[in-house]
C-alpha cells in the first residue's frame, strides 16, 4: 500500500515510466502469442504442437537440458569449491573467465564449439575414428548447453559456500565427524537449495537456447532438431501461427520455470537469513 | 582430564597470537581464559581443541601428547561462539549427530542414541524442544544445545568459547549460575574463554589472565582480584586508581605530590605505576604539608552502606595515568569528611601496589 | 601441519584460503589434487578451449586475411549496427533500471514482488519467442502490419526491429543490479538529505547515484555485452540483408554458412575479445565493489 504521506518524491513518475516501458517493450508484445494462440482453432493448434517432429524436438530440447543441468550441477559445484576453497596460481583468472558463456555472443559459442568437436575438429578428429560423433547430433546439443549453463551453477553456489561458517565443520569435526561425513551431511545439505537454483537457471536457459546449439546440432529432422529452432522452421515457411503455436508451448514452460526458480530463490535466501 | 600446555607459539603472520604459553589445568576444574579481545585467549583454545594447529609446543591430555591429534581424534566437546548448530537438522539431530558419525563399530544402536539424546536434552531442560530447528529457538536455548551436543560425545575436556557472548544481559547472568551448576554436577575438566571480568570471577574454580599472547596471571578468582601481579592484571581487573610517577625514597612523587608506599626494592627515579582500589583509598584533608594526590571532589554517589566518591585530578599534567578517581567508603567516614562538591581534598592509600612502568605504547 | 598443502600450490601460507588455514576445514592433499585436477580439467574443455578456438581459427589464414575479414564494407556496416543497437538498448534500459529500481526499493506499494518477477521475465523467454512477438507485433501479417505498410515504415527486417529485440532481451540487466542493492541500502540516506533541504533531483544525483554508481557500471557492461552479442532474437526479425541488417553475430554466421570460416572466426574474435573486455571490466567492478563494502578486511 502507498503511504499516506511520502518524504521521496517521484513514485507516480517511477513507477509509471516502468509500467508503461515494461508493458510496450515485454508485457504486450508477448501478449500478442497467447492471443494469436487463442484465435487459432483447437484442433490445429494441437495438431501444430504434438505434430512428430515437434515432439521429437521437445524430447531433445528438454532431455538435453535436463542432462546438460544435471552434468552442470556436479561439475559446477565442484568449480565452486575449487575456487572458494583452494590456493593454486591463475585461481582468480578461472574465477572471472567462469563467467565467458555470459559474455560470449552465443553465435561465437556455437561455431567454436563446432569447430572444435566436428569430425575433423581440433577434438572431433580424435573421436571420430572411435565411433564418436558429437558435432552434427544430439551429443553436440549436449556440448553447447553444458557450455552456456556453467556459470549458473557455480555463480549461485559460489556465494554461498563463500559465506558458508567455518564453525559448523569445525563443530562437526569436533564432534569425531570424518571429512567425508561433514561435507556430506553438513556442507551439502546446506548447498542444496543454492545447488537446485542453479540447475534450475541452467535448465531454463537451455530449454531456450538457441545460438550456440545451431551451429553444432547438426539440425538432422526428427534427431537434432532443438523446439527453438522449430519456431524459426515455421517462420522461414511463412507459417506464423505454427511458429506461434510452439512459442506459447515454449513460453508456458518459461513460465512455469520461472515460478520454480523464483521460490527456490525465496527458499534459499530463507535458508540463509534463518542463523546469523 | 588433566591439560598440560608446554611452550605453545602461533603467529598469524607477523602477528605473535599466542606466545610460548605453558599452563597446567588439574582435573575436573572449571577454568577461565579471561583477556582482553586480541589477547590470544580463542587462539589457545582452538589450540587445545586441535581446531588450530601450533607453530610451536605441545598439548598434552592426561600427560599424553595430543599436539598430532586431529580435532576428531581428540575427544574434546567444544561449544562454539555463534553455537554453529546445523541449520537444516532438528535440535535432536544436532544433539544425535556425534553419535550418528561415529564408525559402524562403535555407534551406538538408534534405541540408544535416542536415549541419550534425550537424557542430554532434559540435563539441558530443553526436551520439549527436540523436534524444532535452530532458527526457531532464543539465543540461550541454541547455547543449551550446542552444550548438550558438545556432550552427547562424552567429551574429555569441554571448551567454550565465549560461551555467553550473544546473549543480553538478563539470559546471561542466568546461564552463568546454570554452567557453574552443570559443571558441578558433571565435573567435566571445562575451559571457557570470556573477556568479561565479573563472568570469569563469578564461574570459574581458576582464572588464566592473558595479555598480548601471554599469561599475565594463573589463580583462584580470589587471587586474581585481591592479589594482581603485575600491573596489567591490576588494571583490567575491577575498578582501580592508577597513578603515574617516579620512586623517591618511601614516596611515588606523582607530579608535586606524594604518595607513600612500602616497596623497598625500588631505586630512586625509576619511574612506576602505582595502582589502589577505590575502597583501599582514602581522602585526607589538604593542607600545605599534607601526603596524597591532589584532587578535587566532584561528585558523591551513595547507594545504601556504600558511597563512592569521584575527584577530579587537579589541574592538568599532573602525572596521572587517569584524569579522575573512585573512593569508596562507608557512611560514617563520609559524614566525618562533610564533603562538598568542588572541595580541594587529597587521595592516598592504605594499600598501594607499585609496578615499575612500562613506557607508553 | 599447514605447509603440506601450501607447498603443493607453491604459494606462501598466508596466501591459503581461510578454509585452508584451518584445521577442520581443509580437505586432504589427495582430495584437493582430485577435485582440483576434475574441475580444472573441465573448465579448461569448456571455457579455454572454445575461447582459444575463436583466436586461431580466425588467425588460421594469417593476418592479412583476418584484417581484410574486418574491415570488408559488409563487416563495418555489421559492426556499425551493432554499435547502433547497443547505443540505443544500453541508455534505455539504464533509464528503466533507474526508475525501476526507485519505485521498487524506496517506496511500498502491493504487487512489488511481483513487479520484480516481471522485470526478470525477459531472461526467461527464449531468444527466438522474444524475435518472434515483435513479428507478431509489426511484421507484415501482425497486429500493425497493414497500418505500418500504409505509412511506408518498417519494423520488421529492418533496423527498428533489430532494436527492439535488443532492447526486450536487455531489459533486466541494469534493474536487477540495482533493485536489490538500493532495497539493502534502505531509503535513510534519502530521507535524511530531503529533510536537509535537498530536491528530490538534487537527492537522487548526489546521494543515490554515488551510492549506486558501480552497481549501476556493473549492470550496463552486462547489459551491452549481450546487446552487442544477441543472436536468436535479432536473427528472427533481422531478414538478414547483408550490409543493411545484419550485426556481427549475424554477419558471422552469414559467412560460417558460406563456409568462410577464417573470416567467420576473425569477426568472431572481435566478439571474443569484447567478452573478455567486459568480463576484465566486470571484475574490475567487482573488486571494487568489495573494497568499498569492506575496507578493513583482507
Amino acid at each position: 500500500m502507498p503511504r499516506a504521506h511520502r518524504v521521496l518524491p517521484g513514485f507516480g513518475l517511477s513507477l509509471g515510466f516502468t509500467l508503461a516501458y515494461l508493458s510496450l517493450i515485454v508485457l504486450i508484445p508477448l501478449s500478442a502469442v497467447f492471443i494469436k494462440s487463442a484465435g487459432m482453432e483447437p484442433a490445429r493448434f494441437w495438431q501444430v504442437v504434438t505434430s512428430e517432429r515437434v515432439v521429437a524436438s521437445y524430447e531433445l530440447s528438454f532431455g538435453m537440458s535436463l542432462l546438460a543441468a544435471a552434468i552442470n550441477m556436479v561439475f559446477g559445484l565442484l568449480l565452486a569449491w575449487t575456487i572458494v576453497r583452494y590456493s593454486f596460481p591463475g585461481r582468480k583468472l578461472i574465477d572471472a573467465l567462469v563467467d565467458l558463456p555470459f559474455a560470449l555472443p552465443t553465435a561465437v559459442a556455437g561455431i567454436a564449439l563446432t569447430a572444435i568437436y566436428a569430425p575433423n575438429g581440433w577434438i572431433g578428429q580424435f573421436l571420430a575414428p572411435l565411433g564418436i560423433k558429437v558435432a552434427f547430433g544430439p551429443a553436440g546439443v549436449l556440448v553447447a548447453l553444458v557450455f552456456i549453463g556453467l556459470p549458473f551453477v557455480v555463480r549461485t553456489v559460489q556465494p554461498i559456500l563463500e559465506d558458508f561458517e567455518s564453525e559448523f565443520e569445525e563443530a562437526a569435526a569436533s564432534l569425531g565427524a570424518s571429512r567425508f561425513q561433514t561435507v556430506r551431511r553438513v556442507v551439502l545439505p546446506a548447498l542444496i537449495p543454492a545447488l537446485l537454483t542453479g540447475f534450475a537457471l541452467a535448465f531454463a536457459r537451455a530449454v531456450g537456447e538457441y545460438g550456440s546449439v545451431i551451429f553444432i546440432a547438426g539440425n538432422i529432422p526428427m534427431v537434432s532438431e532443438i523446439t527453438p529452432l522449430m519456431i524459426i522452421t515455421r517462420l522461414e515457411e511463412f507459417d506464423y501461427e505454427g511458429a506461434t503455436a510452439i512459442a506459447s508451448v515454449m513460453l508456458l514452460v518459461s513460465f512455469v520455470l520461472l515460478l520454480i526458480i523464483n521460490s527456490l530463490q525465496g527458499w534459499m535466501s530463507q535458508r540463509g537469513r534463518r542463523i546469523s | 582430564m588433566s591439560i598440560e600446555i608446554r611452550n605453545i607459539v602461533k603467529a598469524f603472520g607477523n602477528f605473535r597470537a599466542v606466545d610460548n604459553v605453558s599452563l597446567d589445568l588439574p582435573k575436573g576444574e572449571l577454568v577461565a581464559l579471561l583477556g582482553p579481545s586480541g589477547c590470544g585467549k580463542t587462539t589457545l583454545l582452538r589450540i587445545i581443541a586441535g581446531l588450530e594447529s601450533a607453530d610451536e609446543g605441545h598439548v598434552l591430555f592426561e600427560g599424553k601428547d595430543a599436539t598430532s591429534k586431529h580435532v576428531r581424534e581428540r575427544q574434546v566437546g567444544f561449544v562454539f561462539q555463534h553455537y554453529a548448530l546445523f541449520r537444516h537438522m532438528s535440535v535432536f539431530e544436532n544433539v544425535a549427530f556425534g553419535l550418528r558419525v561415529k564408525p559402524r563399530a562403535t555407534r551406538p544402536s538408534e534405541a540408544q542414541i535416542r536415549e541419550r539424546v534425550l537424557r542430554l536434552l532434559d540435563l539441558v531442560q530443553l526436551s520439549w524442544l527436540k523436534d524444532r530447528f535452530p532458527a526457531q529457538l532464543s539465543g540461550g536455548q541454541r547455547q543449551r544445545i550446542a552444550l548438550a551436543r558438545a556432550l552427547a560425545v562424552e567429551p574429555q575436556v569441554l571448551l567454550l568459547d565465549e560461551p555467553f557472548g550473544a546473549l543480553d544481559a538478563k539470559v546471561r547472568k542466568e546461564l552463568r549460575r546454570w554452567l557453574r551448576r552443570l559443571h558441578d554436577e558433571l565435573h567435566i575438566s571445562s575451559i571457557f574463554v570470556t573477556h568479561d571480568q565479573e563472568e570469569a570471577l563469578e564461574v570459574a574454580d581458576r582464572i588464566v589472565l592473558m595479555n598480548k599472547g601471554h599469561i599475565e596471571q594463573i589463580g583462584t578468582p580470589r587471587q586474581i582480584y585481591e592479589e594482581p601481579a603485575t600491573s596489567f592484571a591490576y588494571s583490567f581487573i575491577g575498578n582501580v586508581n592508577a597513578f603515574r610517577g617516579k620512586v623517591e625514597g618511601g614516596y611515588v612523587r606523582v607530579g608535586s605530590d606524594l604518595l607513600p608506599h612500602s616497596r623497598t626494592d625500588l631505586s630512586d627515579g625509576q619511574p612506576v605505576i602505582a595502582y589502589a582500589r577505590p575502597h583501599d583509598t582514602e581522602i585526607v584533608a589538604d593542607g600545605p604539608a599534607a601526603n596524597g594526590v591532589a584532587a578535587r571532589v566532584n561528585r558523591v554517589l551513595t547507594n545504601g552502606n556504600v558511597s563512592r566518591v569521584e575527584l577530579i585530578a587537579n589541574g592538568p599534567d599532573r602525572g596521572v595515568a587517569k584524569d579522575y578517581f573512585e573512593v569508596e567508603l562507608g557512611a560514617e567516614e563520609l559524614a566525618q569528611l562533610q564533603l562538598a562538591n568542588g572541595q580541594r581534598v587529597r587521595i592516598q592509600s592504605r594499600r598501594l601496589s607499585v609496578f615499575e612502568d612500562q613506557p607508553l605504547g | 601441519m599447514s605447509g603440506a598443502v601450501a607447498t603443493l600450490s607453491g604459494r606462501a601460507p598466508s596466501r591459503e584460503t581461510r578454509f585452508e588455514s584451518r584445521v577442520a576445514t581443509r580437505d586432504s592433499t589427495w582430495v584437493k589434487t582430485v577435485v582440483l585436477t576434475v574441475s580444472l580439467s573441465f573448465f579448461a574443455l569448456f571455457i579455454v578451449l572454445p575461447l582459444v578456438a575463436v583466436f586461431v581459427e580466425g588467425l588460421r589464414k594469417g593476418f592479412g586475411p583476418y584484417f581484410a575479414a574486418l574491415v570488408e564494407p559488409d563487416a563495418v556496416s555489421a559492426i556499425k549496427l551493432t554499435l547502433l543497437a547497443a547505443a540505443i538498448s544500453v541508455p534505455l534500459n539504464l533509464i528503466f533500471g533507474l526508475a525501476a529500481a526507485w519505485a521498487i526499493a524506496r517506496f511500498d506499494f502491493r504487487g512489488k514482488q511481483f513487479l520484480i518477477t516481471l522485470i526478470d521475465l525477459p531472461f526467461s523467454v527464449s531468444p527466438v519467442v522474444a524475435g518472434l512477438i515483435y513479428v507478431l507485433v509489426f511484421g507484415a501479417h501482425g497486429w500493425f502490419g497493414s497500418w505500418l505498410s500504409d505509412h511506408n515504415i518498417r519494423i520488421i527486417f529492418a533496423v527498428p526491429g533489430i532494436v527492439l529485440a535488443t532492447i526486450f532481451v536487455t531489459v533486466p540487466f541494469v534493474a536487477r543490479e540495482l533493485i536489490p542493492l538500493m532495497q539493502s541500502q534502505g531509503r535513510d540516506e534519502e530521507e535524511a538529505a530531503v529533510t536537509l533541504g535537498a530536491s528530490g533531483l538534487k537527492t537522487f544525483w548526489r546521494i543515490t547515484l554515488p551510492n549506486v554508481k558501480w552497481a549501476l557500471l556493473y549492470g550496463v557492461i552486462l547489459c551491452n555485452a549481450r546487446a552487442m552479442g544477441e543472436f536468436g532474437a535479432v536473427s528472427v526479425v533481422s531478414g538478414h540483408i547483408r550490409g543493411e541488417t545484419n550485426t556481427m553475430p549475424l554477419h558471422v554466421e552469414i559467412l560460417y554458412n558460406e563456409y568462410q570460416f577464417a573470416a567467420a572466426f576473425a569477426v568472431a574474435s572481435v566478439l571474443a575479445l569484447l567478452a573478455l573486455v567486459t568480463l576484465a571490466l566486470k571484475t574490475y567492478v567487482e573488486w571494487q565493489t568489495e573494497r568499498n563494502a569492506a575496507p578493513e578486511t583482507e
